[in-house]
């Protein structure tokens, strides 16, 4: 770029701005939206039973079939698990991110925060495929219960095998916003706190809960959300009746599947993601992320 | 504030919940060298055979090709629209500009799903075969907000005037690239593109969508486990991919202080450098002078 040109755009802000924006917001426009929009458009269409064609005539049935009783058990499962998985992983995680936030050293805190976030990063793949391999009847757990006299219960395909593993897989997402906001807490506040005359339990109810809800909700849009769209544990982990919203979409892709019916079924995620993050920004996760 | 009994609780709750993250981790570490071709615990016996198997496998040897090449497009091309959409919202104010970092959050907070099927009907309307190039545009799609972030967070840190100052001094645009911009922004582009990648080779759910009849590494194993054929080999596979998603990972964590990998930043730009670390200073430093931190909400 010679002088002459950067001259001339660094006098014309609205240039610069337009050269630089334009090409990702063409992207995620012209890609990323469209695609939506045309999976919105999808889901008004139907797949001509003869021809296996997807046919451009507009239709509701699609919607209409989504609140029969069997897609209605699916899309309850799927809620369900999603708001227990939600709780468990916040359960969990709370305690260990006091623990980082207000109690560990330095040194400690450090360890802790990349002991987190390596399981995040290791594969998705193989942190399911680990516990296919545990909780098969063969496996680790049973072993385990065994040896203690426990006695060997069959955990394997259910839904208490996909609970566990969806807690597990999801877990760094509700710890590090957590740690985040109650690391942001002044000291000052829990100070005086005690100058009033409250004690322990009672500055941690009445000024470090309301204080780190934030995080729990910023960490609760992503546990809710993986969980939600997921097909891949439900299928792995899962029993015969461990289906989720996502695989009834999954298995109507492809070849003889229906299209227009998964599109207009993936707007039932949508729409109750719409309405979570709603709340969300309403108990102020935003701020926390 | 918390009492002795207390920090036991903590400390022993900690422990628990260090031990479930890492022990299936481990477990299939250990599966990786079983001799057995049955998996039960505990192991019957230690071997590298598995390793060779998986690497003599002419399916897997595609699939790790096919991974790599859509790793190294994706991260490529955020790499170039990522930091584009940081410049820009950095530098400039215009209407909209909050919710820029919305939009390009969006494939990582709504599931995934959403992502692969809308992409899928619009290839499926447009009469787009689907192909390497197919994966290439999932991937990117969703691999373009960890380099917005990154870049984001660094431009953030470093002062606007120094560009200026470059300019005043006589350098042209392209000088106060190549001098200014990039030594400043080196270590966050770099740590970009190997998050980019690393999360891009792990991809499933979009690429399921996306793929067609060909396999990326995660989809021979989700298929191989499926099928429950050729388990001992899955074994090994996953190790390897789990070394080759986790190497970048660290390194990029070592580059940033660990502020890139998050992953839940919706706000883009407010990492959280663990405390300590070089980049957690320079954070509370940044955080002391307010540089346009005004947030992108919904």
């Amino acid at each position: 770029m010679g002088i002459r040109t950067s001259a001339a755009l660094w006098r014309r802000p609205w240039l610069r701005a337009t050269l630089t924006l334009s090409p990702p917001l063409a992207w995620f426009l012209l890609i990323y939206l469209a695609s939506l929009v045309v999976m919105l458009i999808t889901a008004f269409f139907t797949v001509n039973p003869l021809t296996n064609q997807i046919e451009h005539t507009w239709t509701l049935s699609n919607f209409s079939q989504i609140f029969t009783s069997t897609y209605i058990t699916i899309i309850v499962r799927t809620l369900v698990m999603a708001i227990l998985v939600t709780i468990t992983d916040a359960v969990i995680a709370f305690p260990f991110a006091f623990f980082m936030a207000r109690v560990a050293s330095p040194r400690v805190r450090q360890a802790l925060f990349v002991a987190v976030l390596l399981p995040l990063w290791a594969s998705y793949m193989a942190r399911v495929y680990a516990w296919v391999v545990i909780l098969s009847d063969k496996g680790m757990l049973v072993w385990t219960l065994n040896h203690l006299g426990l006695g060997s219960p069959h955990v394997a395909y259910s839904n208490t095998a996909m609970w566990i593993v969806f807690s597990y897989i999801w877990l760094p997402f509700m710890v590090i916003p957590v740690y985040g906001a109650l690391e942001r807490i002044p000291e000052s506040y829990l100070q005086a706190s005690a100058d009033l005359g409250a004690r322990g339990w009672r500055t941690f109810r009445r000024v470090v809960l309301p204080l780190a809800l934030p995080g729990v909700v910023a960490g609760s849009i992503f546990t809710f959300s993986l969980t939600l769209g997921d097909f891949i544990t439900p299928l792995l982990i899962g029993g015969a009746n461990s289906s989720f919203i996502g695989n009834t979409i999954y298995n109507n892709v492809g070849v003889g599947g229906n299209l227009p019916f998964a599109a207009a079924l993936a707007m039932v995620p949508i729409v109750i993601m719409a309405v979570y993050l709603l709340i969300a920004r309403a108990l102020g996760a935003f701020k926390a992320m | 504030m918390v009492g002795t009994g207390t920090r036991w609780v903590l400390r022993l709750w900690v422990v628990g919940v260090l031990l479930f993250l890492a022990l299936p981790i481990l477990t299939i570490i250990i599966f990786a060298f079983d001799s057995s071709t049955v998996q039960s615990w505990p192991p019957a016996g230690y071997t590298f055979h598995w390793f060779s198997v998986a690497f003599n496998d002419p399916q897997v040897r595609a699939a790790l090709i096919l991974s790599i090449k859509a790793g190294v497009a994706a991260t490529i091309v955020s790499m170039v629209l990522g930091s584009f959409a940081a410049f820009g919202v950095h530098r400039f104010r215009f209407f909209g500009r909050e919710s820029i970092s919305l939009l390009l959050v969006l494939p990582l907070a709504l599931p995934g799903i959403i992502t692969g099927l809308a992409l899928q009907s619009a290839f499926t309307f447009a009469g787009v075969q689907l192909s390497l190039v197919t994966i290439i545009i999932g991937h990117t799609t969703f691999c373009i907000v960890v380099v917005y972030n990154n870049a984001l967070a660094r431009l953030r840190r470093v002062s606007g005037s120094i560009h200026e100052a470059s300019m005043d001094l006589g350098a042209d645009g392209w000088q106060t690239f190549r001098f200014v911009t990039v030594p400043t922004m080196s270590t966050a582009f770099i740590s970009a593109a190997l998050l980019a990648f690393a999360l891009s080779f792990d991809e499933v759910i979009v690429t399921v969508f996306t793929a067609g009849a060909q396999n990326t590494l995660p989809l021979w194993i989700f298929g191989a486990i499926r099928l429950g054929q050729q388990l001992p080999e899955v074994n090994a596979v996953v190790v390897f991919v789990l070394l080759f998603t986790i190497i970048p990972v660290t390194v990029a964590a070592r580059l940033t202080g660990g502020g890139g990998l998050t992953r839940s930043t919706l706000r883009a730009g407010d990492d959280l450098a663990p405390p300590g670390t070089p980049a957690a200073e320079a954070q509370e430093e940044a955080e002391r002078v307010p540089v346009g931190a005004e947030m992108p909400g919904l």
